[in-house]
């Protein structure tokens, strides 16, 4: 299982979790399983997620490994100038 | 992908050589947006509104579609009807329509309400005066924090994202908190407790450049699209979806470009100008004034922000939490959370929270501007930590240094940082004689730290080699800042061949795959990671070819100096057979040799700033000069350091201007009073120190060569740094951007006042 932090604004769509477990060795698994836990992430996830994987932060891939003691964080994605 | 593989001992990357498009530039043999033309083109104006708030009740077209000269007239009835409004960003596409040409809202001075195409540009221009609109003048709001009032009109109900909590004003799209640790609690172990309230204006991004493009658009659904911007695959994405095209039937070409800072990451007049081609069936070219540049493209947020931070004697940062209201036009999408995410992540802290509200108000829809949002945030920042070492008697960047964070650090927004290079910035800045040099009376020294994230993004580059042995490039990333030079020099380093011998070109939307945007500060890293694995993909066909020749099996040939050689002993003993004798026979051994690659990298190392600045305040007219200023940055490595070192002094030179100067100043009707450079005063070269820089390399180790984007961080410092030392010169905390005259007169007389 994989640790999942959301940030605080989120926690209202989770239920009031701050961190949420799931089941995914990749980054793409990890979105899917978030929403099948707490659809209401749905829209938030839709609209644009960036996951900090140990500290490096996916924008795009949802390829991307993620091992079971990874630091996974939820962030919004990034628009930069 | 393991990027990881070279950090040194580099040719060309370090080198600093002229860059490859600067003969066309200084000789005007570069074409910019505004430089195209075709046979049989037709001129285009837009129609805007003068009414910041307004219902669009009928527009009556006929008397300018009988006008001379006029050829086709669009309005809002002639793009897609497909594109449904949705709340948050999930409706964008919608939001970007609705901001090219209005529906039945007018909703800010400058919006669009209708194009005309004319056989000139002054027939188009006159055909304007011949449209009818009526309008029903509504309530309006330009003041972020008016528009979060109970008594604010709804710029448009139903907007909200999900994560806003109910209750708040319908205004507020959007919404973002985060943090950790216990604020309170780390407030109550502090020596010093400092909370302040700042204000920013909204600043544009000033490209010297307006918006300028030449579209042709057929009945059969095929166009081709000319214009200058910093991502035409965007542009072809949107104006497909906007005009109901298939995407692959729309060829955009990126023009030069004459500045873009973000605020060509959008489309605005495109869909426009294809529309009217459409209708016409004429190419139609549409070239913005000054004064649409200023009153519809994207400036950046306004803000107001709310910063407390509390200190141990010792300098000890106990916690930190910030409010961060970004005014964000009429449409949502501010960057509230970048600013928040933003605000404390120079600073490890074990108690952080912060708040960002995106609030629509009436005015033309934001835009990305450099790091959007970071600026503001440290202004609120730094100012505060400036606040607190003047109390507590600290120095400045002692402080800084012991709050630092570092590699493993719990970053503000979450996650624990990579290898960053904030100390080093820092250790380099107090050891830049600048720090220590002494004050002439009146003079104040400020400093700051900065913090972007940079970006990776969706990039494709493929290579061609030529008989003679010379390389044709092809990025997709239009140069908004000496990229060709720098994506050169890298694929230089692969191939081992002369800097010169390597042609640069930024590729239209049918030649490569799907380029992102040029934003992020994610070229010279995503582009320049796509070149080196486009020229390694050459290099391994080439080893290929000679190993053919030689007898050998591939990987018995290494590529050393511009030659394929045998790798070893055992490879048996051959002449190094250098490019362009392979290259000279490839079309006989194999065909046409090319590399490429496309990838989303991402590995975009976060990166941070440090500023020095000095700056001189005339009590008796408030004029405030910056006398010296030095940038000193993490690179990551710096490609081309001349370039490197033009991004830093160009992000300092545009926070001089959003610190001192450049505001958008509106009236109480809602409509924009400044929309020239003659009353909107961005800082021209004698308003200028030279700006002095330290490029710092701490390795990105998400590039094969450490690159981290440089592009957007130079300008997270400076409303900060130059605030902290107009303040300590004036000797009154300023709280306000700009710090024009007036304002600082104003702080010195209440302080005079208060005394």
């Amino acid at each position: 299982m994989v640790e999942v932090n959301l940030w605080s604004g989120l926690r209202p769509l989770a239920n009031g979790e701050e961190m949420v477990e799931v089941e995914a060795d990749t980054v793409g698994g990890l979105l899917d399983a978030l929403v099948e836990q707490h659809p209401g992430l749905q829209e938030a996830i839709d609209a644009g997620v960036s996951v900090a994987v140990d500290g490096r932060i996916i924008a795009s891939a949802l390829d991307e490994p993620i091992r079971p003691d990874s630091e996974v964080f939820l962030m919004q994605r990034l628009k930069g100038g | 992908m393991a990027l990881d593989d070279q950090k040194g001992g580099f040719k060309f990357i370090g080198t600093r050589p002229n860059r490859p498009d600067g003969l066309d530039k200084v000789t005007g043999r570069a074409r910019f947006g505004a430089d195209a033309h075709a046979s049989g083109m037709l001129h285009a104006a837009i129609l805007r509104s003068p009414h910041a708030h307004a219902r669009i009740k009928k527009i009556d077209t006929s008397r300018a579609e009988a006008a001379k000269g006029v050829k086709a007239i669009v309005t809002r009835a002639d793009f897609t009807q497909s594109l449904q409004p949705a709340p948050g960003m999930k409706g964008e596409n919608w939001n970007i329509l609705e901001n090219v040409m209005a529906g039945d809202t007018a909703l800010y001075d400058g919006h669009a309400v209708a194009a005309v195409a004319a056989t000139s540009a002054l027939a188009a221009k006159d055909a304007l005066k011949l449209i009818e609109v009526e309008y029903e003048p509504l309530p309006h709001v330009t003041d972020v924090d008016k528009a979060m009032q109970a008594d604010a009109p709804v710029i448009r109900e139903g907007v909200a994202a999900g994560t806003v909590p109910k209750g708040l004003h319908p205004n507020v799209a959007g919404y973002h908190e985060s943090g950790h640790g216990d604020v309170e609690a780390g407030f109550a172990e502090a020596d010093l407790v400092v909370e302040d309230h700042f204000v920013t204006e909204a600043t544009h991004q000033g490209y010297i450049e307006p918006h300028a493009c030449l579209a042709q658009l057929g009945a059969d659904g095929k166009g081709e699209l000319w214009c200058c911007t910093q991502g035409h695959w965007n542009v072809q994405k949107v104006c497909a979806a906007l005009l109901d095209l298939e995407t692959s039937q729309l060829r955009v070409t990126a023009s030069e470009i004459g500045g873009g800072f973000g605020g060509k990451t959008a489309v605005f007049i495109e869909p426009v100008a294809l529309a009217l081609s459409r209708k016409a069936n004429r190419p139609v070219k549409l070239v913005m004034s000054r004064a649409e540049v200023f009153r519809a493209t994207g400036p950046t947020s306004s803000t107001s922000m709310d910063v407390k931070i509390g200190m141990k004697k010792d300098g000890t940062i106990t916690a930190a939490q910030g409010v961060f209201r970004l005014q964000g036009g009429a449409f949502p999408g501010a960057p509230a959370d970048m600013t928040a995410m933003c605000a404390f992540a120079p600073y490890a802290l074990k108690n952080v929270h912060q708040i960002g509200y995106d609030v629509m108000t009436n005015r033309p829809k934001q835009a990305a501007y450099r790091a959007p949002g970071s600026p503001m945030a440290a202004f609120g920042v730094e100012s505060v930590i400036d606040e607190l070492c003047n109390q507590l008697g600290l120095d400045p960047l002692d402080t800084r240094l012991k709050n630092a964070s570092h590699e493993g650090t719990k970053a503000s927004y979450g996650p624990k940082f990579q290898r960053i290079g904030l100390v080093e910035t820092l250790e380099a800045a107090k050891a830049h004689p600048h720090y220590t040099a002494p004050l002439k009376p009146g003079q104040g020294r400020g400093i700051s730290c900065g913090f972007w994230f940079n970006h990776g993004g969706e990039t494709a580059v493929s290579l061609a080699l030529s008989e003679d042995g010379t390389v044709q490039l092809a990025v997709g990333t239009p140069d908004i800042g000496g990229s060709r030079a720098s994506m050169a020099l890298m694929a230089a380093e692969v191939l081992g061949v002369p800097y010169d011998n390597i042609r640069v070109i930024i590729a239209d939307t049918a030649s490569l795959g799907y380029n992102e945007i040029s934003h992020g500060s994610r070229v010279t890293y995503a582009s320049g990671l796509a070149t080196i694995k486009a020229a390694e993909d050459a290099v391994k066909k080439l080893c290929a070819r000679a190993a053919a020749k030689w007898g050998i099996p591939e990987d018995a040939v290494k590529w050393e100096d511009g030659c394929a050689v045998p790798s070893g002993p055992n490879a048996g003993e051959f002449p190094p057979m250098p490019i362009a004798e392979i290259t000279r026979k490839m079309g006989a051994t194999g065909g046409p040799i090319c590399g490429h690659f496309e990838a989303t990298p991402e590995g975009a190392g976060v990166s941070f700033a440090t500023h020095i600045v000095d700056s001189e305040v005339d009590p008796e007219t408030g004029k405030t000069s910056v006398v010296r200023y030095t940038v000193v940055q993490d690179a990551g490595k710096a490609i081309h350091p001349t370039y490197v070192e033009g991004q830093f002094q160009g992000g300092a030179a545009q926070g001089i201007g959003w610190a001192l100067n450049e505001e958008y100043i509106y009236g109480e009707d809602g409509r924009l009073q400044n929309p020239l450079f003659l009353d909107y005063r961005i800082p021209v070269a004698s308003d200028l120190p030279m700006i002095d820089t330290v490029i710092v390399e701490v390795p990105n180790p998400g590039h094969p060569y450490g690159v981290r984007g440089v592009g957007e961080t130079s300008i997270c410092p400076p409303l900060a740094a130059i605030a902290n030392a107009v303040s300590a010169a004036a000797g009154v905390r300023m709280r306000q951007l700009p710090m024009s005259p007036p304002r600082i007169l104003e702080a010195l007389e209440k302080q005079a006042g208060d005394g």
